[in-house]
């Protein structure tokens, strides 16, 4: 039988360029401990969170995703028509149709492009970079621009101090392209739809509920299993990991993670995300962000092997080793 | 294993945990009211206490373990 034509494809794929951005609106925990039943001590203890940012009203998601795609396509040195994909990674997206990519694609200029949203919750950027890194490498496209965009602040109680002292807004991007070598490793993803009680939005009536325990039990034993699988996947040592950027979801999730990446051989001068810290729990968007802060803070360099991991809602989760660009 | 074992184990655990004196981590302490623990502390304590003595503390169960006592009590009948 005729075999039919396909695109040809390139030997891998690689992160060409990154950008973020986050509303003006920076809450403390100070004001927050105005409106709710909470401290700044409490909070720093519990979450690590110091600062976030929150959007304002009208300050729409795809605003915010727009924003990061945009400063992503320049940072790869590309123009907008340049692009020949854009997925757009979201929980939080208020419409159920449209959804946010086409209109992100349109208002950064890649007008025509296909165009689509991803919801894997907390682990939708790897999931997202993990399917641009395949579609670049099958030849589907050329360069794929990776959007993870939250407005959190639409879905949270704003007195639930469960949820309201982690969440908040912002977006964080990349665009992927071709490359010689792999320099995006293969994901290490999967599912566990039996735990799907932990972490909701069950309509759209409802706010985010999540049974805190629950999760950080998950996400402290469960997740660095699947960072150490990423590692294998890539076919490099915990050793030669540079810097680990898993989902800003808790700074004590964060740590005890890294603890054991650390106790598996991880070194000592890892660097660890810590993003959280003053810019909250922005779901998708949390990695991208956390990168490209730390590239502007110099504590990341050009070339250096970064271990991403997200996990959250779903339950969902995806690890990939990348080259930083 | 005695329940003074199991107690001094539970001690260690909390210590590394939560930065609590294991000589403080007696019977009749409550884990939130006297020794200031918090609940994702809770967890942690919980998951090391499981691989330690090959138990399992379920959240549910977890909940229920109020005083350093009850949780030597738990871990002995379900160990």
């Amino acid at each position: 039988m005729t075999s039919f034509a396909v695109p040809t494809g390139s030997p891998g794929a690689r992160i060409l360029g990154i950008g973020s951005y986050q509303p003006e609106t920076i809450v403390s925990n100070h004001d927050l401990a105005r409106t709710m039943d909470t401290s700044d001590q409490w909070i720093r203890e519990r979450v690590g969170i110091v600062n976030r940012r929150f959007a304002k009203p009208d300050e729409k998601l795809v605003d915010m995703a727009v924003e990061a795609g945009a400063k992503a396509v320049a940072d790869a040195g590309l123009a907008p028509t340049d692009i020949g994909a854009v997925l757009v990674a979201t929980c939080t997206m208020p419409s159920q149709i449209p959804n946010a990519a086409a209109q992100v694609a349109d208002r950064i200029g890649v007008t025509g492009a296909p165009a689509f949203d991803l919801n894997a919750a907390c682990a939708g950027f790897c999931y997202a970079l993990a399917m641009a890194s395949d579609l670049v490498r099958a030849g589907t496209a050329r360069h794929v621009l990776v959007i993870g965009a939250e407005k959190l602040t639409d879905w949270v109680d704003p007195v639930d101090r469960s949820t309201a002292i982690i969440f908040a807004d912002g977006a964080g991007a990349a665009v992927v392209g071709p490359s010689d070598t792999a320099a995006i490793g293969a994901v290490a993803w999967g599912s566990a739809g039996d735990l799907v009680d932990m972490i909701q939005i069950p309509d759209r009536h409802s706010f985010v509920h999540q049974e805190g325990q629950s999760v950080f039990r998950w996400a402290t034993t469960q997740i660095a299993p699947i960072a150490l699988r990423a590692v294998e996947l890539a076919g490099i040592e915990v050793s030669d990991v540079d810097v680990f950027v898993p989902h800003q979801a808790n700074l004590r999730i964060v740590e005890a993670i890294a603890k054991r990446l650390h106790a598996k051989g991880a070194r000592e001068d890892l660097v660890i995300a810590r993003d959280i810290v003053d810019s909250g729990n922005t779901s998708s968007a949390s990695i991208p962000l956390a990168l490209d802060h730390m590239r502007a803070a110099g504590e990341v360099r050009s070339g250096d092997v970064a271990l991403l991991v997200g996990f959250g809602a779903g339950l969902s989760y995806a690890g990939q080793v990348v080259r930083l660009p | 294993m005695s329940n003074e074992d199991i107690q001094k184990g539970l001690a260690e655990i909390v210590e590394e945990v939560a930065g609590v004196e294991a000589a403080d981590v007696t019977s009749d302490k409550s884990f939130v009211d006297d020794l200031d623990i918090d609940s994702l502390s809770m967890v942690e304590i919980a998951v090391q206490a499981e691989d330690k003595f090959g138990v399992k503390i379920p959240d549910d169960e977890l909940a229920n373990l109020k005083t350093v006592g009850d949780a030597v009590t738990y871990i002995a009948s379900n160990a």
